[in-house]
């Protein structure tokens, strides 16, 4: 076991007292100098070697290290007039609301004092916020109008805000709030929220100031050698040379307007110094007017050292673009622009197999594609090859050494889309590089990174190690990730079109030529023989669909499964379906039933994907998938597949009918409105007469507006190309088509009709009380029609109430998931199937108490028995 | 309520045990921990004071689990 030398038994965070900052520092600064004519660095000077060391070559005068492995030392200058500190501000102000001003005591009685101390005591030993009394404490204080211990009265106390006080008519200089900071007891002090023994309040009024170690602000020097100081340098100089100039005047017995002054600009840079975004004040300027970024500056914000710095990093090795789909790549690989394959380098070890090889990489350089950016000698020097011979270096390669050389397809990277909200956000891909300036991606990809192409970018990350690399490979590659350890299916699979084109090539009436047949193989690269034709007609063979689809699983798969276009009838036809919705594949033959979602769609139930990756393996899942993907896609190109606003077109019958059935559901709910004026209304359990009236009428809307849709689907039969796409699930619903088609129905908002805007009632074309259809948001016309002018604003009104919605939902549950990552972060599950956090105690004691891997079992569960006795026993 | 209430007749608190000084022991060498690493159970919890555990003491909860049936659980009973 690790011993631990000391145990750090707790942290206090104080204030530096002016003593401690003088024993920190290992020089007073001055002068507000810098470095002399030959470049040193000037004694008691801002870049004195005492306080650190940056350039090169010279040694810290304080701890005799080089630059960069000295950290730096502090130095101090004295302050010729105390000046308030613009952090403590606040707590400065409530110190002095609060007390008197002539003996510094609380402005409270002592009982109450006492039962104060007492309850802070307690409130500290339970280890709760015991400081959080004080804002009471001052509250009441600085109200109190006399002293009850020296009757002093108390004078007006205003804050100027960054940093004046005025009592009365009077401003308070920094040296009279640090004297009446001094007089209060550190009895008192613990009331105001400071524990006086590591923090006394007058030490929120400085007399020393800490100059900062050079190392955390290092000067740069320029190619033309011109010198260019840092903006705390910057703002140092000016600290100390109106310091100079303060002592000075005060010296030589200067007038007190003229101290003052000089006193008022002494604390307006070190406020800056300290923070230069305080409103109220004038940010200070460089020179060339842009605004200096002193220390508060660089701790806040998105870039800031939290957020920036040690929340998240800049990394080498990591490329971004734009993404563009490619169908013909597999899902396992990515194409990468030439240019970054160029820049992004592998590091590989000579041996002598692949010496003449590297020796050749060497050979082309850092500019002519397959070649390198870099040599290692096996001493660890650096040769880069866009300043060397190139054909020279070639030829010092001995094995040992270790050459950087482009990337190249075959090789592994990390692929990532923000925001990166699962583990499939980042999988590993294959390396193809292709011409043009975009990352390729196969579009079954898609889902997981939840990636479109109207703009987005991704970044690629090269693995440098053999370790990582052959991480990457085993764990991360997309073919691994195909099953989601979210609900233990496929997450990856067919999308869109690669539905649609399946559907297409497995219905029942699909019939294929031998040129098709083998010209649709062709594309998925399959050159093999046809099995026998199923049908003969006049002397032609003919392939069906079913038989083509078919080529491409494992040959003893076995299953059955309704497809996603069964109608759910009451008493299933199974194989003599009429639409073809009963799916039997018998020893890789796909028997009966078409492909549709519930084949492979991704996110789907997946009932095909699922089994081939759970019995065959990823490996033949990645096949199977993009072997699918291809033959559907070029399917649908061969047999044809369009849409356009046409296929919502019914029939004026169908039409007539429809306005029929609104103009019926319109009276009703009038009639509804009449019963309910008559007071003839009977309520509802639980619910108001009101509430009632607004459930019917809602029931009667929408009861309508289904049966409007009805008759609409009725008019548009499985040849309608946009049904095709609703029904097989590839994209768009039956809701989607029936409100273009016939209805767009009742807008709503908070699930209510829509009732705000005016006074009783929606919009001022309606009369007051209103309750009817058309007056509360609902919509008859039709999306192809077009809605009329009060429709649409009411469409309007339930539409934005969505883009509220998500934007909500995306917030909270970000902050959610933020919160649980950091909660849980650290759990891990060990070889004996707990659950332990990083002491090693146990959090659970089998994992998920079944001990069973999501992404590995089946829809959740470790077995499914169901599924085994089928496989076995035939069906 | 007069009569004092007996936590594990509730539906649902699930069945406690002490388990005995061999019991215990086997559970820390199964795992490979020290007491410390088990999850804690108050001294004041009404189930602990139900059963009479004292602050040492090792206790075995069996839960039912809607992913295992049953799952079992070892508590480790701390002062308050």
């Amino acid at each position: 076991m690790m011993r631990i030398p000391k145990l750090i038994d707790r942290v206090d965070f104080g204030l530096m007292s002016p003593d401690e900052i003088r024993k920190v520092s290992v020089t007073k600064v001055i002068t507000a100098d810098t470095y002399d004519e030959d470049g040193y660095p000037i004694e008691r000077g801002l870049m004195d070697s005492r306080l650190g060391v940056v350039d090169p070559g010279l040694r810290c005068r304080t701890c005799g290290s080089r630059a960069g492995d000295c950290p730096g030392h502090f130095g101090h200058v004295e302050l010729a007039r105390p000046v308030v500190h613009v952090g403590y501000i606040d707590s400065i102000y409530n110190c002095l609301r609060a007390t008197c001003r002539k003996c510094g005591r609380i402005l409270l009685q002592e009982p109450k004092l006492e039962e104060h101390r007492k309850w802070i005591v307690e409130m500290r030993e339970a280890g709760q916020k015991w400081w959080e009394m004080t804002n009471k404490i001052v509250k009441s204080a600085s109200t109190t109008e006399k002293c009850p211990y020296c009757g002093e009265k108390r004078v007006s106390l205003k804050l100027e805000k960054p940093t004046t006080f005025i009592e009365g008519k009077n401003r308070l200089t920094p040296s009279d709030i640090r004297e009446r900071l001094e007089r209060i007891t550190g009895d008192d002090a613990v009331l105001l929220g400071i524990n006086s023994k590591i923090a006394r309040p007058e030490w929120m009024v400085l007399t020393a100031l800490p100059v900062s170690p050079v190392t955390v602000r290092p000067s740069i020097t320029l190619e033309s050698g011109v010198r260019s100081e840092d903006d705390l340098t910057h703002k140092l100089v000016d600290i100390i040379r109106i310091n100079q100039r303060l002592s000075e005047n005060i010296e030589a017995g200067a007038p007190h307007l003229i101290v003052e002054d000089l006193w008022e600009l002494l604390q307006y840079h070190v406020t800056t110094y300290f923070d230069n975004g305080i409103s109220g004040i004038p940010p200070a300027r460089h020179r060339s007017g842009r605004v200096l970024r002193t220390l508060a500056q660089r701790l806040r914000g998105k870039e800031g050292r939290f957020r920036g710095n040690l929340s998240g990093k800049r990394v080498d090795f990591s490329a971004r673009t734009v993404v563009s789909p490619d169908p013909n790549i597999s899902i396992n690989e990515i194409g990468v622009p030439e240019h970054i394959a160029r820049t992004l380098s592998v590091p590989i070890r000579a041996t002598e197999h692949n010496i003449e090889e590297l020796r050749n990489l060497i050979r082309r350089g850092p500019d002519i594609y397959p070649g390198a950016n870099c040599m290692i000698s096996p001493d660890s020097k650096r040769y880069d090859l866009r300043y060397a011979d190139c054909e020279e270096l070639a030829k010092t390669v001995e094995p040992g050494f270790i050459v950087e050389r482009h990337m190249m397809d075959g090789d592994v990277v990390l692929f990532n889309r923000q925001p990166s909200l699962h583990r499939m956000s980042i999988m590993a891909h294959e390396v193809k590089v292709l011409p043009g300036r975009t990352f390729r991606l196969n579009l079954s990809v898609c889902p997981p990174y939840n990636a479109d192409f109207d703009g987005d970018e991704m970044n690629v990350h090269a693995p440098q190690r053999e370790e990582a690399q052959a991480e990457a490979r085993i764990l991360m590659k997309v073919q691994e990730q195909i099953i989601s350890p979210r609900f233990g299916g496929p997450i990856i699979g067919g999308i869109q079109d690669h539905i649609t084109g399946a559907y297409l090539l497995t219905r029942k009436d699909t019939l294929l030529t031998r040129e098709q047949s083998q010209q649709l193989l062709a594309t998925v690269g399959m050159f093999v023989d046809l099995p026998k034709s199923a049908v003969k007609e006049k002397g032609v063979e003919y392939w069906t669909g079913k038989q083509i689809f078919s080529m491409l699983f494992p040959k003893e798969l076995n299953l059955s499964f309704k497809a996603k276009i069964c109608e759910n009838c009451a008493r299933c036809l199974k194989e003599e379906c009429e639409i073809d919705a009963y799916v039997v594949i018998r020893d890789g033959q796909l028997l009966h039933g078409v492909m549709d979602a519930r084949s492979y769609k991704a996110l789907d139930r997946c009932e095909v994907l699922d089994r081939i990756v759970k019995d065959y393996g990823t490996t033949a899942a990645r096949e199977f998938l993009d072997r699918a993907t291809k033959l559907s896609i070029a399917a649908a190109v061969m047999l044809g597949f369009t849409t356009s606003i046409n296929d919502e077109d019914i029939p004026p019958e169908a039409k007539e009918r429809i306005n029929e059935v609104l103009d019926d559901a319109q009276e009703k709910v009038n009639k509804l409105i009449n019963i309910y004026n008559a007071g003839e209304l009977e309520p509802l359990p639980g619910r108001s007469l009101r509430e009632t009236l607004e459930m019917r009428i809602m029931e009667v809307l929408a009861e309508s507006r289904d049966r409007a849709g009805e008759i609409a689907e009725k008019y548009l039969g499985l040849d309608n190309h946009a049904v095709i796409m609703a029904r097989t699930g590839a994209r768009g619903s039956m809701l989607n088509l029936t409100q273009m088609a016939a209805c767009v129905g009742q807008q709503s908002v908070r699930g209510e009709r829509l009732s705000r805007g005016y006074r009783r009632r929606t919009l001022p074309h309606f009369k007051l009380g209103d309750l009817g259809a058309e007056a509360r948001g609902f919509v008859s016309s039709s999306y192809k029609d077009g809605l009329k002018q009060l429709e649409f604003f009411f469409h309007a009104m339930g539409g934005r109430e969505g883009l509220v919605d998500t934007a909500v939902r995306t917030a909270q549950s970000g902050y959610m998931q933020r919160r649980l990552i950091n909660a849980l972060q650290d759990l891990r599950v060990e070889y004996d199937g707990t659950v332990r956090d990083d002491r090693g105690a146990v959090v659970q004691f089998v994992y998920g108490e079944d001990g069973v891997d999501p992404a590995h079992s089946d829809n959740g569960k470790a077995v499914n028995v169901e599924k085994i006795i089928e496989r076995v026993v035939g069906g | 309520m007069s009569v004092e209430f007996d936590a594990r007749q509730h539906v649902l608190v699930p069945k406690h045990e002490i388990l005995s000084k061999e019991k215990a022991r086997e559970v820390l060498e199964r795992y490979k921990i020290s007491p410390h690493q088990l999850p804690f159970i108050m001294s004041s919890d009404p189930v602990v004071k139900a059963i009479d555990a004292k602050p040492g003491d090792i206790l075995q909860v069996s839960r039912n689990s809607p992913t295992a049936g049953r799952a079992i659980v070892y508590k480790y009973v701390i002062e308050e």
